[in-house]
């Protein structure tokens, strides 16, 4: 929390994966300034390729979406809905003169940062698809690519339910590999904190044990609730297949103007149908074959 | 200025209202390029990540599914004595299943040098693992089956051994008609267990498909090849026939907005094309007689359809509106 300084969990050295302690990230767009430094601070620390500078045209998001070489994003949402108690005046064609400008009036406008990050699933799609073991769960809870091992199959980048990691596109240098947000792994395993939280100016991204997080984003919502902002709610999909994510965000509205999936699943739940559906396939075409050449031959 | 012609018009409007009454107390239009986003979700960005697959995946598919019910269609010759129709199965079986299969697959890859990879775990929660080993099976019972059996063919060694080589072929071909099966079908659990909207609604009639393509493929190219027996015509009137209700199945179970790229796009129209000459046409053609001409029909409809599946996954993982329908 801002005002702890060093003792801050953004700050403070820790040993949470020599204690196999679950972590996580609490990003809190009420507190962030979209000044992109975990975006710049990820880049650097985890030496993560540039890929193109391109004017997107939509707000002050250049980036555009997570991919292999976008670990941290911050979204701008600029939105014609009120944010607290927030007082805005009209815009457009009004005269201030005339008995029908009112202040309040129905013209509210929000600018809505907040940096999204691989959510690090507690039942991960990538996880479960990669065919070559590179996918790993780490001691603190996260889900780590291992480049060494990843072959490129591109399995997982359709098995990720928020769209998170992508397969590095030539020329870029490690091409071929699928990558996604590390939670900086190296960094914590030498009791540092992620780069992201570390350099975050106003605590924003919120790094820490899972557990105390949790209490810390509720609150947060019950506080920013009680001050106004009625639609501040927790994006923690723990009631889906998912069944809850390691970096959880307050999010302002509705989940879908953030792109994310309202009820993510894991698409291991679909292996079922599909395979009885396969099993009764492979089953009816060896009878089609064998009734084949016995009555038609 | 706006980009279209309405909105050009609600400004003229606006500004003679202005005119006339000095104030203007009506909502004004969305400037291009204006700050309020109006495309879905975040800007219109995708929710999921299309696949990254290129043409070497559908073809793999129609390979794999070609190979693995060749090896059906042999042990089905094999056990009632049609030992040429078996030898060109199983020829077929281990050309398009333990050599195009396999390059196929390695070519897709990012790193293809890292292709054993594949082989250092055993996940039976990851289709994709699953698959690695189902085709590693299948080439390792298809290319001794057909060696066997074409050593016994030819009577190369006489007595006990050929004796032998009889068994260990009827063997390892039956081992490859049960992992050929699942050579044929899984590639249906692998798009259909992901999280693309189409391919996830559609996770039960995707293995059908493919696995009943991948039949009357076999069964089309054997028949070009010069093997016209009835066995194989009524193979292909069964792939035809199944196919047939796949597309009745596929325009009757609609999901609105979720699975639009099935109906819409090109997308869309590449599998109605596919599914309409490996179905319908391919039907009526053997109706008529016409055999040569339906083979030719069902495999350029499989093949199609199979190219047409992902195009379908790359359309649907692109638009956010059909994540945000699936999960309503």
């Amino acid at each position: 929390m801002i005002g702890e300084g060093i003792q801050s969990t953004n700050q403070r050295k820790h040993s949470y994966v020599q204690d196999r302690v679950e972590v996580g990230f609490f990003t809190d767009p009420s507190v962030c300034i979209g000044c992109k430094a975990c975006e710049v601070a990820c880049k650097e620390w985890n030496e993560v390729p540039d890929d193109g500078f391109t004017w997107s045209g939509n707000s002050y998001d250049n980036t555009g979406h997570l991919g292999a070489s976008t670990w941290r994003h911050v979204m701008f949402l600029e939105q014609d809905r009120q944010k607290g108690n927030q007082v805005t005046g009209p815009m457009g064609l009004r005269n201030p003169q005339s008995e029908i400008y009112n202040p309040q009036s129905d013209d509210p406008f929000r600018w809505v940062f907040v940096s999204d990050v691989c959510k690090h699933c507690e039942e991960a799609g990538c996880l479960e698809a990669c065919p070559t073991g590179s996918i790993v769960r780490t001691e603190v809870g996260s889900v780590l690519v291992q480049n060494d091992v990843c072959n490129g199959c591109g399995y997982c980048v359709v098995s990720c339910p928020f769209g998170v990691i992508d397969r590095r596109p030539e020329p870029l240098p490690d091409a071929g590999g699928a990558f996604k947000c590390t939670f900086c792994y190296d960094r914590q395993k030498s009791g540092l904190v992620p780069a992201c939280a570390k350099v975050c100016p106003t605590e924003s991204i919120v790094f820490g044990r899972l557990d105390d997080l949790r209490v810390r984003a509720s609150e947060r919502v019950k506080h920013l609730q009680e001050s106004g902002y009625s639609d501040a709610q927790l994006y923690d999909p723990r009631e889906t297949s998912v069944r809850g994510i390691h970096a959880f965000f307050l999010i302002l509205g509705e989940p879908e103007a953030y792109g994310l999936p309202p009820k993510p699943q894991i698409p291991t739940i679909y292996l079922k149908s599909a395979w009885t559906s396969a099993f009764a396939t492979a089953i009816a075409s060896i009878i089609a074959a064998l009734v084949a050449f016995a009555f038609f031959s | 200025m706006t980009n279209e012609p309405q909105s050009e018009k609600r400004l003229e409007e606006l500004r003679e209202q202005a005119w006339k009454d000095g104030v203007v107390t009506d909502k004004g239009v969305d400037v291009a390029g204006g700050p309020i986003p109006r495309k879905p979700g975040y800007y219109g960005q995708p929710v999921v990540k299309p696949p990254v697959w290129t043409w070497e995946v559908p073809l793999y598919f129609f390979m794999g599914g070609l190979a693995g019910m060749s090896a059906v269609i042999a042990s089905g010759a094999i056990i009632f004595h049609h030992v040429d129709l078996a030898r060109a199965a199983m020829w077929l079986a281990a050309i398009a299943g333990a050599i195009l299969s396999p390059v196929l697959l390695i070519m897709d890859l990012g790193r293809p040098r890292l292709f054993l990879n594949m082989l250092r775990v055993f996940k039976h929660r990851s289709a994709m693992s699953m698959g690695a080993w189902i085709l590693s099976l299948f080439g390792a019972c298809a290319v001794p089956g057909l060696i066997a059996l074409e050593l016994h063919a030819h009577q190369i060694f006489a007595g006990n051994l050929d004796q032998f080589l009889r068994v260990a072929a009827d063997l390892f071909i039956f081992g490859s008609a049960i992992f050929g099966t699942l050579l044929a079908t899984y590639t249906g659990v692998l798009i259909g267990a992901t999280a693309i909207p189409a391919w996830f609604l559609h996770r039960t009639l995707l293995p059908i498909h493919f696995g009943t393509a991948g039949l009357g493929s076999a069964a089309a190219v054997l028949e070009l090849l010069g093997h016209r027996i009835p066995a194989l015509n009524f193979l292909g009137f069964y792939a035809a026939a199944v196919e047939s209700a796949l597309l009745i199945w596929l325009s009757v179970d609609k999901h609105g907005v979720a699975d639009r790229a099935i109906h819409e796009h090109g997308s869309g129209w590449l599998i109605r094309i596919g599914e309409v000459l490996n179905g319908p046409l391919a039907i009526v053609l053997r109706l008529f007689g016409q055999v040569p001409f339906a083979a030719v029909s069902f495999l350029i409809g499989a093949l199609v359809s199979r190219f047409g599946w992902i195009a379908v996954g790359k359309v649907s993982g692109s638009d956010p509106e059909a994540v945000f329908a699936s999960q309503k």
